[in-house]
C-alpha cells in the first residue's frame, strides 16, 4: 500500500475491493447470501496466504477466482448433502469449467448490485441498509448504530431482503432502458436519504453524523463514475459535496447549530465546494436539468458568496422557482420565501409564505415558523415574530436546534 | 420464473358484483389476456366467485370442520389471478402494471417456488 494513505483510505480501498468481488459473485450466483459467504472465505484465504506468498499482482482477480471456487465447492457440498439431488442444480457444468475465466468485477456488476439493493420492491429503510452493507461495505453493527436500530433487528432485515431478492427474482442487473429512469431515481433517493440522515438527524445525539454524509458521498462518487453521462446523478454528487463543504461551520464548539447567516465562512471546505461546483458545471452542459442539479446550483451560489448580504439572492429565488415547478412541495416554497425575502424585501417573502401558512400543510415543520419569524422581524412586526419563534421552538425535533430557537424567541 | 398476479379489491359484496360485471364486460381484460397469451407468458388465469360463496375446511386436531365463508373476513377480496412465466420480477411487475384494474384495487405479485420435489409430479 502506498505510504501516507490514511486509515480511512485504506479502509475504503479494502471495502471497494470487497464490494466489487461481492458484486461479481452475486451476479453470477443470483444469490447475495451465497456470494457473501464465498467472499468471506476468499478473504480468509487471502489473510492466510498473502503474508507468506505476498500480495498477488491482481488482488481483485485473485479474490474473485478464489471466491468463485469457494462458491462452487459450497454448492457441490450442498448438493451432495441434499436428499433430493434434483433440487440443487443451478450451477451448471459449463459454469464450473469457467472457474479460471471469471472476469474481474466490471462496472456493470457494481451497478447491478446497487440496483438490486435499491429495488423498489424492498422497503425504503431496507434499501438504505442493503446499500450501506453491500455497496458501501459497512458492518451491520455500524449501520444499526447509525440508524438507532438494535443490531439483531437490522441483521434480520438484511437476511430477509437477501432471501426476497433471491426468491422473488430480483436481478443483479442494470435495468432495461425503459425502466432505467425510474429505477435510477430510487437509487438516488437512497443515497440522498443516507446523506440527509448524516446531515441533520432528528433522532441522533449529534446534529451532524458526518460518517453517513461521507458514506453517501462515497456512494455518489461511485455512482457518478459508473454513470458519468447521467446529469442528475452528477447533480446529486455535486449537491452533497457542496452541502458537506459547510459541515465544519454548521455547529459551534459545543455542538449547537449555527444558521447559514452566522457561519464562519473561513471554515467552509473550499476544495470540496470547488469539486462540487466543477461536477455541477459539467452536469449542466448536458442540458438535462432536474431537482438535484437545481438544488446543487443553489448550494453553489451560497458557497461562492463571501457573506449573506453578498449572496446572489435574486438568482437563488429564481432557482427555487424552477425547483417548485419540477418538484413542487411546500418545503421548497418556504425556502423560496426566504430567498425572495432577501432579494425583494421581507414583505415580498411573506407574500410567498402566506399560502403555505394558510394551508396548514407544514404546521409541525419548525423551519417554516423560523422563516416566518425572521421575515416578520425584518418587516418590523416584533410581537408577531415572537409568536412565530415560539412555534418554531415547539415544533423542532432536534434538541440543540430547539435551544437555539428558544434563545431567539426570548431575545426577540 | 413463474409468478402469480393476485388481484385484490376492497369492494363490498355489492360493489364487487357490479364492478365485476363491468370489468368482465370490458374489453380491456380480454385485450390484456390476449396480449399475455400472444407474448407467450400466460400459463393460466381464473376469476373467482365472491368470498361470501366460499367454503372453508378447518383442520383442528383430528377434526376437519366445514364452515361457511372465507378463511378470514377481510376488507380486501381476492378477485382472481393470472399465472405467468417471465424471466424476473421486473418483467412480472410490468405485467402487473398493465392490468386494467380499477382505482383502489391491488395486484400482489408472488413468485412461485422452484425445485420442490412435489413439482416433479407435474412433469
Amino acid at each position: 500500500m502506498a505510504a501516507g494513505a490514511g486509515l480511512g483510505d485504506l479502509e475504503h480501498a479494502f471495502r471497494e475491493e470487497w464490494g466489487a468481488v461481492v458484486a461479481t459473485l452475486a451476479r453470477r450466483l443470483g444469490d447475495l447470501q451465497a456470494a457473501e459467504d464465498a467472499v468471506a472465505e476468499a478473504f480468509a484465504a487471502a489473510a492466510a496466504a498473502w503474508p507468506k506468498s505476498g500480495v498477488p499482482p491482481n488482488p481483485g482477480g485473485w479474490l474473485t477466482v478464489t471466491a468463485w471456487r469457494k462458491a462452487v465447492d459450497a454448492h457441490r457440498a450442498h448438493r451432495a448433502a441434499a436428499t433430493d439431488p434434483h433440487v440443487l442444480s443451478d450451477v451448471t457444468a459449463a459454469e464450473e469449467a469457467d472457474v479460471s475465466q471469471v472476469p474481474q468485477s466490471l462496472g456493470d456488476d457494481r451497478l447491478g448490485l446497487i440496483f438490486a439493493c435499491c429495488h423498489p420492491a424492498l422497503a425504503l429503510e431496507v434499501r438504505v441498509a442493503m446499500t450501506l452493507r453491500y455497496v458501501a461495505g459497512l458492518m451491520t453493527r455500524e449501520i444499526a448504530a447509525a440508524f438507532l436500530v438494535p443490531e439483531p433487528t437490522l441483521a434480520q432485515r438484511l437476511v430477509r431482503a437477501k432471501r426476497k431478492i433471491r426468491e422473488a427474482g430480483i436481478r443483479f442487473e442494470v435495468p432495461a432502458p425503459e425502466r432505467l429512469t425510474e429505477r435510477l431515481a430510487s437509487v438516488r433517493t437512497v443515497v440522498y436519504l443516507v446523506f440527509n440522515e448524516g446531515f441533520a438527524s432528528a433522532g441522533g445525539a449529534g446534529l451532524i453524523r458526518g460518517d453517513l454524509c461521507e458514506e453517501a458521498i462515497w456512494l455518489g462518487r461511485l455512482l457518478h463514475r459508473l454513470l458519468p453521462a447521467d446529469a442528475e446523478t452528477a447533480g446529486l454528487l455535486a449537491l452533497m459535496l457542496l452541502h458537506h463543504s459547510r459541515a465544519a461551520a454548521r455547529t459551534d464548539e459545543v455542538g449547537k447549530p449555527v444558521p447559514l447567516a452566522e457561519q464562519d465562512r473561513s471554515r467552509w471546505d473550499t476544495a470540496l465546494a470547488a469539486e462540487g461546483t466543477r461536477v455541477l458545471d459539467e452536469a449542466l452542459t448536458r442540458r438535462s436539468p432536474g431537482p438535484y442539479q437545481l438544488q446543487a446550483a443553489i448550494a453553489a451560489l451560497h458557497a461562492a458568496a463571501p457573506s449573506v448580504d453578498d449572496t446572489d439572492w435574486p438568482q437563488i429565488a429564481l432557482l427555487y422557482g424552477s425547483l417548485a415547478r419540477v418538484d413542487p412541495s411546500p418545503v421548497v416554497t418556504v425556502n423560496r420565501a426566504v430567498a425572495v425575502g432577501m432579494a425583494d424585501g421581507p414583505l415580498a417573502g411573506l407574500a410567498v409564505l402566506e399560502p403555505v401558512l394558510a394551508s396548514g400543510a407544514l404546521e409541525g415543520y419548525a423551519p417554516l415558523h423560523a422563516a416566518h419569524a425572521s421575515l416578520l422581524e425584518k418587516a418590523g412586526y416584533p410581537e408577531r415574530a415572537r409568536g412565530a419563534w415560539s412555534r418554531a421552538a415547539q415544533t423542532s425535533a432536534v434538541p440543540a436546534l430547539r435551544d437555539e430557537l428558544i434563545r431567539r424567541h426570548e431575545n426577540s | 420464473m413463474k409468478y402469480a398476479l393476485l388481484i385484490y379489491s376492497p369492494a363490498s359484496a355489492e360493489e364487487y358484483a357490479t364492478g365485476y360485471r363491468r370489468q368482465a364486460g370490458a374489453s380491456t381484460w380480454t385485450d390484456y389476456t390476449q396480449a399475455a397469451k400472444d407474448a407467450g407468458v400466460l400459463l393460466g388465469a381464473e376469476q373467482l366467485t365472491h368470498t361470501d360463496t366460499a367454503t372453508s375446511v378447518r383442520f383442528r386436531g383430528e377434526d376437519q370442520l366445514i364452515t361457511d365463508g372465507p378463511f378470514m373476513e377481510t376488507k380486501e377480496h381476492l378477485l382472481g389471478f393470472y399465472l405467468i412465466d417471465v424471466p424476473d420480477l421486473d418483467t412480472a411487475l410490468d405485467w402487473a402494471r398493465q392490468m386494467p384494474v380499477r382505482d383502489g384495487q391491488t395486484v400482489e405479485v408472488r413468485a412461485a417456488m422452484t425445485g420442490m420435489p412435489w413439482q416433479r409430479v407435474l412433469g
